[in-house]
């Protein structure tokens, strides 16, 4: 039996969670064995020879100019065809926006399960089980899948790609039948956001704000100190709600679920609803002038003061790292 | 023109999690249930819609126990026109089950827009809709930001990673609702009072086969127990002290 991995790119550049799940791939592949064979969905080759030092044997391309941009239903028909071409025991998808998109659409033609956003894959007393947090990551789900393919999406940054030296993976053709016509949905372009910022799921680390900033003109004080560290700005739902930031910096059950390396939450209480979000976090700071917020319960390191004067020192001490190295 | 919107009840997001009796699902004992958040976005954005046309229905959906009738009203009281309650008793479906009862409940209604919530906020998952609009054959975009209706077609666009995606959909399509497409209203008290006389559809739920079983139900592994630095800027140099040394993360 083989597993199959979705090569998500975009402009051409095969993204760091494809290589996230062929290195995943490749550890079931030590138990499960077979090949790690992967597919993608693009206008041309992007570079998918050297996926083979990420862990894939061999990766099906459908190569298509309507594929230049995402397809959803397209892509879906060339993983569905990948699938029945090599019968995987095991697929996997990064839980990207793509993933989260294209990853049901492919269970539905195939009328397979789905485990959705996993953080943990093993082998349970032989059966394939996964880990996957719900309501955002107060709980934790076990799941099995009573056939196969089982398909599964890992949630980004949490698995780690793996490299082996000097192996190239076969690339090889795959043949797709598209319905005849323009795509019913079609990209018609992508434009970047402002800054063209890391998105808040795909960053190292975060600086987020609440309502202790008392208002959006102060949230200048946040994108310093992010800036100093090289980190993206999150926020609260109430400052969210509060119209002070927009909605796609919201940490929590009803904005993005987060595992930086360092979370650093700044004037931030700690709302049951935000610490789901982003307790999974490797290293929490929380800066808050109430010593009883219940942030702390949650924080590695707790500095209580008033943001105001704490977080441009915070800045001035990181950048004074950052000079001397 | 017809909608559909889907819809689900949930705990509350202030919700603290405990682990049922059965070892796999949320001990249902003192929660508050809830309308969807995601899924107020789209009745929300189905009303406009109507209004906009002045003419066509609203036809709200929900799968579940007896207990999602009042979720039903909550979208009648939104300003749905009516409900059909999928009746299912027992441990919560897996999300292609329910894409399937979906199918089948809303492939006769001759709907121009289906509209979910991009995820529940319960089982997070975000299947249920891309799976609908595979079984129903109906393009599909999830997790949109932005709407605007044209002649036969939907322009909307969808936050990726950095980035957003302009789509244009041809109807009849499968929308899901992201947070910022627009700013739901609050039933009204006339709203509430006239959502008591409409009527609510019942009928057995045809899930299929189970394509997922939830072996357990944990809760995470507390977080070792932090401390305080210290107060005010003099502690600003320990805490970069601890982040660089003891932490290693920057």
């Amino acid at each position: 039996m083989s597993l199959l991995v979705f090569i998500e790119q975009r402009d051409g550049k095969v993204r760091p969670v494809a290589r996230e799940a062929l290195g995943e791939a490749t550890r079931l592949a030590a138990t499960l064995g077979g090949p790690v064979v992967g597919v993608c969905a693009a206008a041309s080759d992007p570079g998918l020879a050297a996926l083979g030092e990420a862990g894939a044997d061999r990766v099906l391309l459908a190569a298509n100019d309507r594929f230049a941009t995402y397809d959803g239903e397209g892509y879906a028909i060339a993983v569905e065809a990948a699938v029945r071409a090599t019968q995987p025991a095991v697929v996997l998808f990064g839980g990207s926006a793509m993933g989260k998109d294209l990853a049901p659409r492919v269970a539905a033609r195939l009328g397979a399960g789905l485990a959705a956003d996993c953080t943990h894959l093993e082998i349970e007393d032989g059966r394939l089980t996964a880990t996957r947090p719900v309501y955002a990551g107060k709980a934790l789900q076990k799941v099995r899948f009573p056939r196969t393919p089982a398909l599964l999406s890992l949630r980004p940054k949490v698995f780690a790609a793996a490299t082996r030296a000097g192996t190239g993976a076969a690339v090889e053709a795959l043949a797709v039948t598209l319905p005849a016509g323009e795509p019913r949905a079609r990209v018609q372009r992508v434009s970047a956001v402002a800054g063209g910022k890391v998105d808040l799921t795909e960053s190292e680390i975060i600086v987020s704000g609440g309502r202790g900033l008392k208002g959006p003109e102060n949230f200048p004080l946040i994108e310093e100190l992010a800036g100093a560290l090289g980190a993206t700005v999150g926020a609260s739902r109430a400052v969210v709600d509060a119209g002070w930031r927009p909605h796609h910096d919201q940490v929590g059950q009803t904005g993005k679920t987060v595992s930086p390396k360092l979370y650093v939450a700044v004037g931030i209480s700690g709302a049951i609803q935000h610490l789901a979000g982003m307790s999974s976090s490797r290293c929490i700071v929380a800066i808050n002038k109430d010593p009883e917020a219940p942030i702390f319960k949650v924080a590695d390191y707790g500095l209580v003061g008033d943001l105001f004067e704490v977080v441009p020192a915070l800045t001035a001490e990181v950048r004074k790292l950052n000079a001397h190295g | 023109m017809i909608q559909v919107v889907c819809i689900k009840q949930v705990a509350d997001t202030e919700t603290r999690v405990k682990v049922g009796a059965d070892g796999r699902s949320l001990d249902p004992v003192g929660v508050t249930w809830i309308l969807n958040p995601y899924d107020e976005f789209a009745v929300e954005q189905a009303l406009r819609v109507k209004e906009k046309l002045g003419a066509g229905e609203v036809i709200a959906i929900s799968l579940g126990g007896a207990g999602v009738q009042s979720t039903l009203r909550n979208a009648l009281a939104m300003g749905a026109d009516r409900g059909i309650h999928l009746k299912h008793d027992g441990p919560a479906p897996d999300s292609l089950a329910v894409a399937r009862a979906l199918a089948e409940a809303i492939q006769p209604l001759g709907a121009g827009l289906i509209w979910l919530g991009k995820q529940a906020v319960d089982d997070d998952a975000a299947q249920v809709g891309p799976m609908l609009a595979t079984r129903l054959d109906l393009p599909c975009v999830t997790a949109i930001a932005t709407f605007e209706l044209g002649a036969e077609t939907v322009t909307v666009e969808r936050e990726i990673e950095g980035a957003r995606e302009v789509v244009e959909a041809r109807l009849p399509a499968v929308l899901t609702t992201d947070k910022g497409l627009n700013e739901p209203r609050y039933a009204s008290l006339k709203g509430i009072m006239a959502a008591k006389k409409k009527p609510i559809e019942e009928r057995a739920a045809s899930l299929g086969e189970m394509n997922l079983e939830v072996a357990a139900l944990m809760l995470p592994p507390p977080r070792a127990a932090g401390r305080i630095v210290g107060e005010g800027v003099a502690a600003v140099p320990t805490l970069v002290k601890l982040l660089r040394e003891e932490a290693r993360v920057i």
